[in-house]
């Protein structure tokens, strides 16, 4: 806490190096298998490849089509996270804002979904789904996620905070209520929006339960059910099995060190995983 | 402006949860038209021994995992709550976990873990130690479980709690110091006690969490072996879409919704009365 420990070695690091090789370890060992040989990987103690074994990335990605599921996920993500916010800021606004009949009762109905477990809703979904002809499809990885009930209460609370100066202002100059939204109130919500399209982008990509529930066909996989299946075509195969994962996981960790900041306000001021 | 969102919702969350709870009076298979079943699918479940067994793996996992991975985020926090160099890669050494999907986290144990050639019995091994089946002995596998989720989740409960921490006012801290108070009793006293809600927002959602564990047993035990792993998810799940036992499955979902619901309102009300906050001065 004090001036001087940032001049002599604090003996926290005592405690913080154990603790980040103890988090880093499993990671590690993923990437240092999937630069080493088989025969590597049985070696007793283990160590480090001799060479870097870059064919296991080009075995796995030759094996199965990681090439589309990676593209698969990121135009569901994507499209969740667009319409998240659009029609998240356009109900939230209105039910901060503009006050209509049963406004409240809609709302309170709205949050009380956001108690039901997934697993609760998922067989009926599935049942809709099926009636709507989308099954194994990727309209059916987005259509359920287009909206949440998480979003429109994150974004009403922001749109509550701002001054209701603003927008009187906006309307004695004849402004209609989604210009007023557009330019005036969406610019100064980039806070609880890029919360709200970070929290999104990774429930959706790491969804696991829903995909499996509603896609067949490796085509329409997304890059989590893909390495799910991956796995239990190459379970001892090791080497290959951990290119497959990194590569998996790659464009995510990516973006998390480049917005970093984004990501740990995001969780940490909602809390939400 | 809020049709769009609510007809979505109407059809994606209310009319599901109604449906959910019409199907666990049913006997439905996904394909051939249902039968009303009355109350069968729930007199069902009470004399299933599977079930039952599937309820007692997901009580113990989760009265490991949760108290395991509260207490060890708030150690954690406490540790990267520091002004020391590097503190930064610390931070994202723990966080990283946290953007990490489950099925990769269960993926990667199942290699560290592996009985034959996973480092971890490597390392047992040279310890001396009796190396273990984690994911292939009934004994041990459910443990193996607990372990891998709280590596997975250790960093979003640390990353909360120090967001907590951070925001402790540097004023009581002070004080405390000038009164004479140590560092670690500055901690255990005043900043912990303050972090109350913040516990408390934690406990519910890891405990509505490890009730719905499923990816990770999907990828590493498939429930085995021996039913040892098969947490309730789970075994919705294997009703569901192996046996197609759809009204069954939609009351399992049922209970679990009673039970979420019942923590969800009693951590809530607790969190909001006035007396225990003082009373835990």
């Amino acid at each position: 806490m004090s001036i001087t420990g940032l001049r002599r070695p604090s003996p926290w690091h005592l405690v913080l190096v154990p603790l980040a090789l103890l988090m880093l370890v499993p990671l590690l060992w993923m990437l240092m298998t999937s630069l080493s040989t088989l025969a590597e990987t049985r070696r007793f103690p283990p160590g480090l490849p001799s060479s870097l074994h870059w064919e296991n990335y080009r075995q796995a990605w030759l094996q199965a089509p990681f090439a589309r599921w990676l593209l698969n996920s990121t135009v569901v993500s994507v499209s969740c996270v667009l319409s998240n916010l659009v029609l998240c800021s356009l109900a939230g606004y209105a039910f901060a804002r503009i006050p209509f009949a049963g406004s409240k009762v809609l709302f309170l109905g709205i949050l009380a979904t956001l108690m039901v477990p997934f697993q609760v809703v998922m067989i009926p979904t599935l049942l809709i789904v099926k009636h709507l002809g989308l099954v194994d499809s990727l309209p059916a990885l987005v259509l359920p996620n287009l909206v949440t009930a998480f979003g429109i209460y994150l974004l009403r609370q922001f749109f509550l905070s701002l001054p209701a100066e603003l927008e009187e202002a906006a309307i004695v100059d004849g402004a209609g209520r989604l210009t007023l939204l557009v330019r005036i109130l969406l610019p100064l919500m980039g806070p609880p929006l890029s919360t709200l399209a970070v929290l999104t982008f990774l429930s959706v990509w790491n969804d696991f339960l829903w995909p499996l529930v509603v896609t067949s066909s490796p085509d329409v996989m997304t890059v989590q059910l893909g390495l799910s299946t991956f796995q239990s075509a190459h379970f001892t195969n090791w080497p290959v099995l951990m290119a497959g994962t990194l590569m998996s996981q790659l464009p995510v960790l990516v973006l998390f060190l480049l917005g970093q900041r984004y990501f740990v306000r995001s969780i940490a001021t909602t809390g939400i995983k | 402006m809020v049709t769009p969102s609510v007809l979505l919702i109407g059809l994606f969350g209310l009319l599901p949860v109604i449906w959910a709870f019409v199907l666990s009076f049913q006997h439905n298979d996904l394909q051939t038209p249902a039968q009303w079943a009355g109350l069968a699918n729930y007199r069902q479940l009470a004399h299933d021994p599977v079930f039952v067994e599937s309820v007692r793996h997901s009580v113990v996992y989760t009265a490991l995992f949760v108290p395991i991975t509260l207490v060890s985020s708030l150690l954690v926090a406490a540790a990267l709550n520091r002004r020391v160099r590097g503190i930064a890669f610390y931070r994202v050494a723990v966080f990283v976990p946290v953007v990490t999907s489950t099925v990769a986290t269960g993926v990667i144990f199942s290699w560290l873990l592996d009985p034959d050639y996973g480092i971890v019995n490597a390392f047992l091994a040279k310890l001396g130690l009796p190396q273990l089946g984690f994911f292939s002995s009934p004994e041990v596998a459910l443990y193996s479980v607990v372990a891998m989720t709280v590596w997975g989740w250790i960093g979003f409960g640390a990353l909360i709690f120090l967001a907590g921490l951070q925001s402790t006012p540097d004023e009581l801290l002070e004080a405390a110091q000038t009164d004479g108070c140590s560092k670690a009793g500055a901690f255990w006293r005043i900043q912990v006690p303050l972090l109350r809600p913040v516990s408390g927002f934690l406990l519910v959602w890891l405990t509505i969490n490890a009730l719905q564990l499923f990816d990770e047993v999907y990828v590493t035990t498939k429930g085995g072996p021996l039913h040892s792993t098969t947490v309730v998810v789970y075994y919705l799940y294997q009703q569901a879409f192996s046996y197609f036992h759809a009204g069954y499955a939609a009351a399992i979902a049922c209970v679990l919704f009673v039970v979420i619901a019942l923590i969800t309102v009693v951590q809530t009300r607790l969190s909001r009365d006035p007396d225990l906050d003082t009373s835990r001065r």
